[in-house]
């Protein structure tokens, strides 16, 4: 396969063998890390753009280090130190960093569809880090990876989903790499947190941790996002943690070999015990871990010969 | 990794015939070595490299994607055969460090490393199919370079076809093969060993090593 594609923007319209090709990428990307020296000089000369309008460490980082193993040179913009503050809209941003000729641009924006918005306005590739409610492609592809890498596989895995489903990029990009490829999926958590209509979708759907759990291969759980709490989706984080928390437990229903992931960062003894935060389960470090090699496929991907670059 | 026992000594397969044949057409394609010539011509290579280093010891093997590395373990075998001892050797991917990557209409897909040994101070034999341009050379030196500091790197390779663009040579060399850029040098050495063949074919679209 030959890959033509110059922005990653979502999974929606990502094929199966797109995603297999990341992946398998992802795995030579995998080799560097473990070197004494991890960094090859793929992308030298290259130029990638961190436009962060919404606080991130992980995403941000995991980026950052990803261009700096290829060799890129990486230059992190975020909102609250910009002239964001001072007014200027989204596109006349884009439109000056575009000016300075980067190669990439990572864009996590709370406006759902801001990345696809911009790509239609720049000559740079654009890599969508999440989008309001919408995608988080490299979380996707990452969740991807990191289950491959302890299954083997993901047709016919039954995995739950637990959490904020409603506010969830994350469950939205995982639904097309994980739907896509075979998985069983389950969402679970409050009805006001968890749309029905979410079935559409193909995923089973229910309000009972315990349904969730019960001989999955792999439960994953969602940060119950603090900021949200205003709204009154639960009563309190206590009931919330009595009945959709993870435990030793409710964790026993799951298959003996199964695995615990949460995209981070943990809100510990509120979605996820302490315990099992830390147990041989969790493969949330693999995660991070995974999610390097999947930006460093994304990056050099991206950093093809097409015309539009620079 | 690179397991295997030693093929016996099978007949030469048709592939020399069917060339022959081909030769009538417009599109000429020429066996220049078969898998029986090129055991032969393998053979006189590790003890080459075996007589220049005085034994196996220090001494690593490194195939080059995709081509190099069933050389590399033929050749890894026959050092068995002749001194009883077993080099460490691997494989490296030189995609990653092309000079040509953004100038390629899309990215190539990514193939393997895996040298899981140390080569500090120890003599790396390179090994490949086929010498061209010598960029692909320059590319693996550069990405050995980056797993540690080797007392040398010396070069083996099946086919030198000439056309060099960089100053790099070969130590060791299989066949001498005069060329023209339009003719392609196809090396076989994915399946049976049986089936194992070098082939000269013209013309053909430009293309890189």
């Amino acid at each position: 396969m030959d890959w033509k594609r110059r922005h990653v923007l979502g999974l929606a319209d990502f094929r199966i063998e797109e995603m297999e090709f990341v992946v398998d990428t992802a795995r030579s990307m995998e080799e560097v890390l473990t070197r004494d020296i991890k960094k090859v000089p793929a992308l030298r000369g290259k130029t990638v753009v961190n436009l962060f309008f919404e606080a991130s460490t992980r995403t941000r980082t995991s980026f950052e280090i990803a261009g700096k193993r290829l060799s890129a040179d990486v230059v992190n913009f975020s909102s609250s130190t910009s002239s964001v503050t001072k007014g200027e809209t989204l596109l006349d941003t884009a439109k000056n960093i575009e000016a300075m000729k980067p190669n990439i641009v990572i864009l996590r924006h709370y406006a759902s569809g801001s990345p696809h918005f911009l790509s239609r306005f720049v000559s740079c590739s654009i890599i969508n880090a999440g989008d309001g409610a919408n995608e988080h492609p490299s979380q996707g592809l990452l969740d991807l990876y990191t289950i491959l890498k302890a299954k083997g596989k993901i047709n016919g895995l039954k995995i739950a989903i637990i959490g904020d489903i409603l506010h969830s990029r994350v469950v939205r990009s995982d639904l097309h790499s994980l739907g896509r490829m075979g998985a069983n999926l389950w969402l679970c958590g409050p009805a006001t947190m968890v749309p029905k209509e979410m079935e559409r979708t193909g995923a089973k759907v229910t309000y009972d941790i315990r349904e969730a759990v019960k001989d999955a291969d792999v439960v994953m759980m969602l940060r119950i996002q603090l900021e949200r709490q205003k709204t009154a989706y639960f009563p309190s984080l206590r009931e919330y943690s009595c009945k959709y928390g993870l435990n030793r437990a409710v964790f026993s229903l799951a298959k003996e070999d199964a695995v615990i992931m949460h995209p981070g960062p943990i809100n510990r003894g509120v979605e996820l015990s302490d315990e099992l935060a830390d147990s041989a389960q969790s493969r949330i470090l693999n995660q991070v871990e995974s999610g390097v090699a999947i930006r460093m496929a994304l990056l050099y991907l991206l950093a093809g010969g097409h015309d539009a670059a620079h | 990794m690179l397991d295997g026992s030693v093929s016996g000594n099978p007949q030469i397969p048709v592939a020399a015939e069917k060339g022959g044949k081909c030769a009538m057409k417009k599109a000429s394609r020429k066996v220049i070595l078969d898998a029986k010539g090129m055991e032969r011509v393998l053979s006189r290579l590790t003890h080459e490299i075996l007589e220049k280093n005085k034994g196996a010891e220090e001494l690593v093997l490194v195939g080059i994607m995709s081509g190099g590395v069933p050389l590399s373990k033929f050749i890894r075998e026959k050092i068995r055969a002749i001194e009883g001892m077993d080099v460490p050797a691997g494989y490296v991917d030189i995609t990653l460090y092309r000079d040509d990557l953004s100038r390629a209409g899309y990215q190539p897909r990514l193939k393997r490393t895996e040298i899981p040994f140390s080569i500090d101070e120890k003599k790396v034999v390179l090994v490949d199919d086929v010498l061209f341009t010598g960029r692909t050379i320059r590319a693996a030196m550069d990405a050995l370079i980056d797993f540690g500091r080797p007392k040398n790197i010396q070069l083996a390779v099946l086919v030198d076809r000439g056309h060099r663009e960089l100053p790099i040579r070969a130590d060791y060399v299989g066949r001498n093969v005069p060329t023209s850029r339009n003719e392609n040098v196809d090396v076989m050495v994915q399946g049976e060993r049986e089936e194992w063949k070098v082939i000269l074919r013209e013309p053909a679209p430009a293309k890189g090593e």
